[in-house]
């Protein structure tokens, strides 16, 4: 055994965890009433309806817009730049009577009325009422069966606590996301929902590198507190959570600017799910396996496999 | 000590990656707008054809990049947009009645990638542009009309069997038959038992209550899916798209995938168009050769059959499709040939019973009738016109006598008899297309949604390209080879599997760098931690690889079970965003665990080294 006492550690995390439980309860109440309160702002993808993207030559009035919708006999239309001036998304809600085909051209009709502006039809995408809401469910069903089967690996792998922590912590950062989402009212379309599951992943990745450090200290140094070990363990993985947190916000970053509107929200959804995770990682993690009474007997190992060391 | 592999290791992993990056490779030249010709019917595709194609293109002065002649289609490939536009409303002017003329983006691989079956990957809907539908098969409609099937049975079978009955209602998904009293009754429920045997039944009072079987209404539903799809696949052949995707997803659902093709009104024009059929005698007193339409004989008219061939049939009809209840492919029990049963309901059955009394030894076909309502702009309006395409799919000889059930056989394959019972069935019983989504992208938007992508992707890299190398130093420019492998991997991977890449597929690719650079951050932080703990640089950097193993694993499999439960949600994007984040969880792995290490070894794993660049 290379060291059977405790080392120095640079950064007491666990002296903060009490006021970082707090932040995390406010924040996931104020994302929580948010979502009970004004919800989600679900794109066509879950409700159905239909989405217009079209380009004009010259930067276009939105107000005109509207009204040749309103006098086509669109209820209420909602008009908006999407990137430049000169795009604009339109949303429509579901119609029942109306064929995706009858919509389009009467839409198209409807923004071509004035022969002297050029209309280019971009994109049309119709969804189907009931399309929506089967997606809205598998999706929650894709969510349930994550966070279980990720829960039955870490209790395999580790102990329930803390598979109990990387859940908590994994749905603490998912409440922020959406609660983000519900509060700034962006749309939440499927590759959001998409950017929310590997969020899901990611949060898991951060946390497990962290229990598998403490894991692997519990079982090299025999003396000293839980909460010592812990905060050793995550001073150990911090040069590692903030460079990979800093290299994947990079991407993500650059994807947010550079990768078009369809991209932004999904990037923006990342973004925030890269900050929460790394954050929720070691002090919802951590701090609640600790809390949860961890102790070096749960992960110490029958057989040798902790204690051999067959470097050359 | 000295850190290396053994050759055949450094071998295995040197050639993953060259192959790796061929394979990846057809991914980088682009594609040529080309148009593609596919014979329709009974039209031949040969180097004669080819020539006429290369005749006609000179002759208007258009010089195409090159001709392709294969087996299912010859390509024609330009340079430009604007000679291919030309160059199609040429061929399909001159050429459309024998070959199917479509606009394609071919993929521009030189011969020597394609030779070896590097091929790049298929670009989604929102990457090049064209119609997405999602189509909603009504099957309950088939199970209703499965119930009104048997109900029809039941009666016929009661008369047959002579068993007297008072009513036979349907309603419910439950068919009432009701009786006089219990001896009847139980007659008849042998009878149905025995018989119809598709049935789920239970008495309640003097009455007996058949109801659709699990089985057979799972089979109902599944057969009607699988009919539309069929036709749906007839119809867009026509249609002339270069590449449709018509999928089955879901248990009703239907996916249909047009690239390159705008005009939504027309696609669903033809999608929607509906199919009949006709029994009729085939007219053996004159020859069909020679004749013009229009002045045939009395009572008869003129068809071609599939291969464009004229035959005489009688005016005569026999039996209709919506006179054709089921029909079904199999072996012929005497012969063992392929055959096709159908079964015709009481209507049918008589005029079938007498018609082939009077007409044993004489040929008989069947007709296939498909009315299409296309929309052209003549002048500047829009004008409907309806199109009624009528083929002979099959002549048979009538052996004997028949009614509700016969056979028809002397077909060629059994794959001649599953089509032939798929159109009989399709005629007799489409059950009704709804489409619940759709969705069109114009080719303006795929072209930014791709350099877009590709732009993010490529600012992402070389962001994480620098800080690594400013970080880790020599290390660092170790680990952006690997994320550079890992690239190469992940595209030729996703190439050889004919993956198609969407935006989101795109942004999984983006999002994997990010997250395949983590493994190597674990190894590096090992090794500098292990240098800290004062060990030797040759075991400082055998136990960083081996000890962040068992971490980058276990952290690897918690993201691989998430990525594999978006599968779950099932939508298309999704998939390609789980699909690409999936294969780059496992080959990032790889790269960083073997490439990384195979180069450090390389680096510093065969001398002494005084200091690590890290």
């Amino acid at each position: 055994m290379a060291d059977t006492k405790i080392r120095d550690y640079k950064i007491d995390f666990m002296r903060w965890s009490w006021p970082a439980v707090v932040l995390s309860v406010v924040l996931s109440v104020v994302s929580l009433v948010s979502l009970g309160w004004q919800g989600l702002n679900f794109a066509i993808d879950f409700t159905g309806g239909t989405i217009i993207e079209v380009a004009y030559q010259e930067p276009a009035d939105l107000e005109e817009v509207r009204q040749q919708l309103r006098d086509a006999g669109f209820a209420n239309p909602v008009v908006q730049h999407f990137g430049t001036t000169r795009e604009v998304l339109i949303r429509l809600a579901p119609q029942a009577d109306v064929t995706s085909a009858d919509l389009r051209t009467r839409v198209v009709d409807a923004l071509r009325k004035d022969p002297a502006v050029q209309v280019e039809l971009h994109r049309i995408e119709f969804v189907g009422p009931q399309v929506g809401e089967d997606l809205a469910e598998s999706g929650v069903v894709a969510f349930l069966l994550a966070v279980l089967g990720i829960l039955a690996y870490v209790a395999w792998r580790f102990e329930y606590r803390f598979s109990f922590g990387a859940i908590v912590a994994s749905v603490h950062d998912i409440v922020l996301i959406l609660g983000v989402f519900s509060v700034f009212q962006l749309d939440f379309d499927l590759s959001v929902l998409a950017a929310v599951l590997a969020i899901l992943g990611y949060s898991i990745n951060d946390t497990i590198v962290i229990f598998d450090r403490i894991r692997e200290n519990f079982r090299k140094i025999r003396r000293g507190e839980v909460l010592d070990i812990i905060n050793l363990s995550i001073n150990d993985t911090l040069s590692r959570t903030l460079m990979t947190s800093f290299l994947t916000l990079l991407v993500c970053i650059s994807m947010a600017i550079w990768g078009g509107e369809v991209l932004r929200n999904f990037a923006l959804a990342l973004i925030v799910g890269i900050v929460v995770g790394t954050y929720s990682s070691i002090y919802v993690a951590s701090a609640l396996a600790y809390r949860l009474g961890v102790s070096r007997a749960d992960l110490l190992l029958p057989e040798k496999e902790g204690a051999t060391d067959n470097r050359p | 000590m000295r850190n290396r592999f053994p050759l055949w290791k450094n071998l295995l992993i040197i050639a993953i990656l060259v192959l790796a990056s061929i394979y990846s490779l057809p991914n980088f030249f682009g594609e040529d707008p080309s148009v593609q010709l596919s014979p329709l019917r009974s039209a031949k595709l040969d180097e004669a054809t080819r020539l006429q194609v290369e005749k006609l293109l000179s002759d208007a002065g258009m010089k195409p990049k090159s001709l392709e002649l294969s087996e299912k289609r010859l390509l024609v490939r330009f340079t430009e947009t604007e000679t291919q536009l030309k160059a199609a409303d040429l061929l399909s002017g001159s050429l459309g009645t024998n070959y199917t003329v479509a606009l394609n983006l071919a993929p521009a691989t030189p011969a020597w990638l394609r030779a070896i079956n590097a091929q790049p990957m298929y670009l989604g809907l929102d990457l090049r542009g064209g119609v997405h539908f999602l189509m909603q098969v009504d099957t309950e409609a088939a199970v209703r009309q499965a119930e009104e099937r048997y109900a029809e049975d039941i009666r016929s079978l009661l008369r047959e069997s002579k068993i007297r009955y008072l009513s036979v209602d349907r309603g419910n998904g439950v068919i009432e038959v009701k009786f006089q009293d219990g001896e009847t009754l139980a007659q008849a429920r042998d009878v149905i038992r025995r018989e119809l045997r598709g049935l789920d039944i239970s008495i309640e009072g003097n009455a007996i209550r058949a109801s659709l079987s699990e089985t057979e209404r799972r089979e109902t539903r599944r057969l009607a899916v699988a009919q539309n799809i069929t036709t749906l696949r007839n119809r867009i052949n026509e249609l002339g798209v270069a590449e449709p995707v018509i999928q089955q997803q879901g248990e009703d659902r239907i996916v249909v995938q047009l690239p390159g093709v705008q005009d939504t009104a027309r696609a669903k024009e033809i999608l929607g168009a509906t199919a009949t059929l006709e029994f009729r005698m085939v007219d053996t007193e004159h020859s069909a050769q020679g004749l013009e339409e229009g002045k045939t004989p009395l009572g008869t008219k003129l068809y071609q059959d599939r291969s464009g061939r004229p035959i005489l049939l009688q005016r005569k009809i026999i039996v209709t499709g919506d006179q054709i209840v089921d029909a079904s492919s199999g072996l012929d029990s005497q012969s063992g040939s392929p055959a096709v049963f159908v079964t015709l309901n009481g209507i049918g059955a008589r005029k079938m019973a007498d018609v082939t009394r009077e007409n044993i030894g004489k040929p008989m076909a069947v007709v296939y009738i498909e009315t299409k309502t296309e929309t052209k702009e003549v002048e500047g309006r829009k004008v409907t016109t309806k199109k009624k395409i009528e083929e002979v799919i099959n002549v048979a000889t009538i052996r004997d006598r028949f009614s509700k059930r016969f056979q028809i056989t002397g077909l060629d394959s059994t794959d001649e008899a599953r089509n032939l019972a798929l159109l009989l069935r399709a005629g007799a019983l489409a059950a009704p297309v709804d489409i619940v989504e759709e969705r069109t992208v114009g080719p303006s938007l795929g072209k930014e949604n791709i350099e877009q992508g590709t732009r993010s992707f490529i600012i992402g890299f070389v962001l994480i390209a620098i800080v690594m190398t400013l970080y880790y130093k020599v290390f660092g420019i170790i680990a952006n080879l690997s994320l550079l492998f890992n690239v190469a991997l992940i595209l030729s991977i996703l190439s050889l599997l004919q993956a198609t890449l969407t935006l989101p597929g795109i942004a999984g690719i983006t999002l994997t760098i990010g997250m395949a650079v983590d493994a190597n951050v674990l190894i590096y932080e090992r090794i500098k931690e292990e240098l800290r703990n004062g060990n030797s640089i040759q075991s400082s950097i055998y136990a960083g690889f081996e000890r962040a193993f068992a971490t980058i694993f276990d952290s690897n499999l918690t993201t691989l079970v998430a990525a594999i439960m978006l599968f779950g949600i099932g939508s298309g994007p999704v998939k390609g965003f789980a699909v690409t984040l999936t294969i780059g969880i496992l080959t990032s792995m790889f790269t960083a665990v073997m490439c990384t290490r195979m180069m450090v070894n390389f680096v510093y794993g065969q001398r002494r080294v005084a200091k690590l660049w890290i």
